[in-house]
């Protein structure tokens, strides 16, 4: 759910890291986290387990900069990936404005993505929402393992409908910033064609 | 306005409502600050002490709460649990849910009373579930007009402005 505020003149969006467990969406917003300024971003909240398995969400605020005089801030949040936390997931999922889907490369974990990408597709539905209408695109992490699915088997079992891809290595980074970037277009672009 | 149910837009007038509410609360409840949430984890509006607290962060952990909670009210058959209470040693939370759509959090300590907050918050609630329930019929009755609006302020956006956000 966006909110656009005309007094405080800000505009804020929600974005929703998904994807099967350890498949590296705390990575990419730890990524993020030392990456950008300081000054552009607010704390990184990990409500995570002893042994940081995600439990609830990680949530980092970024101010992006001003567009047309109004602040740009998105809310990053991910959710938890291991399957018995799908209460939790649907929680976090309301109110998104825009989804990355984050799907780990290596061959053994092919049926864990689709399995998170259904669970994704049938927790939206609950909402009244659909995949296809909403901002979304797709990163295929861990490219740099030797055991991995090639790109275009990723594709046609992951991305029949071709919505913005990208490869990573969000441990080091590779990517991270471009898919933060590709969705956000994604989401300012629906923004605006809602006139 | 999309897929994703209607935003929420705030104007000058609400806005400056909200803010006032806000404020005569964090009085009359003797807080250290009040905070009004969106229930998706946005910040409306705050009141009071807030250069101390993380108000974001605030704001996303207290929507998780609520959410959660309303999670638990659903298994029990309950329509919800609308108010949490948060006893530190220090500080304490009280939070509640008003007007369908907001979250409303009083920091207070030993200034002030749980009895105190909850009889001021709920004289409060009241007043801001109007101003709530305002916000949503603007919307509906100027539903043309903010469309005109909004479009005067982002239908001009560029791929150019958005690539700008992230070169800096």
């Amino acid at each position: 759910m966006s909110f656009i505020n005309y007094a405080a003149r800000e505009i804020n969006c929600k974005l929703v890291y998904y994807g099967p467990g350890l498949c590296g969406k705390t990575a990419n917003l730890q990524f993020i986290y030392s990456k950008v300024a300081p000054t552009t971003r607010g704390k990184l909240i990990s409500l995570a387990t002893e042994t940081e398995r995600t439990l609830f969400f990680d949530f980092l605020p970024l101010e992006l900069g001003t567009i047309r005089g109004f602040k740009t801030r998105f809310h990053l949040y991910t959710v938890p990936g291991q399957v018995f936390y799908d209460a939790s997931r649907k929680l976090i999922l309301k109110g998104a404005d825009g989804l990355v889907f984050v799907a780990d490369s290596q061959i053994e974990r092919l049926e864990a993505n689709i399995e998170s990408l259904e669970n994704l597709e049938a927790n939206l539905a609950e909402q009244g929402q659909k995949l296809e209408r909403m901002p979304f695109a797709i990163q295929y992490n861990k490219r740099d393992l030797p055991n991995i699915v090639s790109i275009e088997e990723l594709q046609t079992t992951l991305n029949p409908r071709s919505v913005p891809w990208f490869e990573a290595c969000a441990i080091k980074g590779t990517g991270v910033i471009e898919t933060l970037k590709g969705v956000a277009k994604l989401v300012l672009t629906d923004l605006k064609s809602r006139t | 306005m999309g897929t994703l149910g209607p935003d929420l837009i705030l104007y000058e007038e609400e806005a400056r409502r909200l803010s006032a509410a806000l404020q005569k609360l964090c009085q009359d409840a003797k807080a250290r600050a009040v905070f009004l949430i969106e229930k998706s984890g946005q910040l409306i509006d705050a009141a009071g002490e807030t250069e101390r607290v993380d108000a974001m962060s605030l704001a996303s952990l207290a929507a998780g709460n609520i959410a959660a909670s309303g999670g638990l009210a659903q298994l029990l058959g309950e329509k919800g649990f609308n108010v949490l209470f948060h006893e530190g040693e220090r500080d304490h939370l009280h939070l509640s849910v008003v007007g369908q759509r907001g979250i409303l959090v009083v920091l207070f300590d030993q200034r002030s009373t749980l009895g105190l907050v909850r009889l001021r918050v709920k004289r409060a609630a009241e007043e801001l579930a109007n101003i709530f329930a305002d916000i949503a019929r603007r919307a509906e009755q100027e539903a043309a007009r903010a469309r005109e609006a909004f479009q005067a302020q982002f239908a001009q956006i560029t791929d150019e402005d958005i690539d700008n956000l992230f070169t800096s």
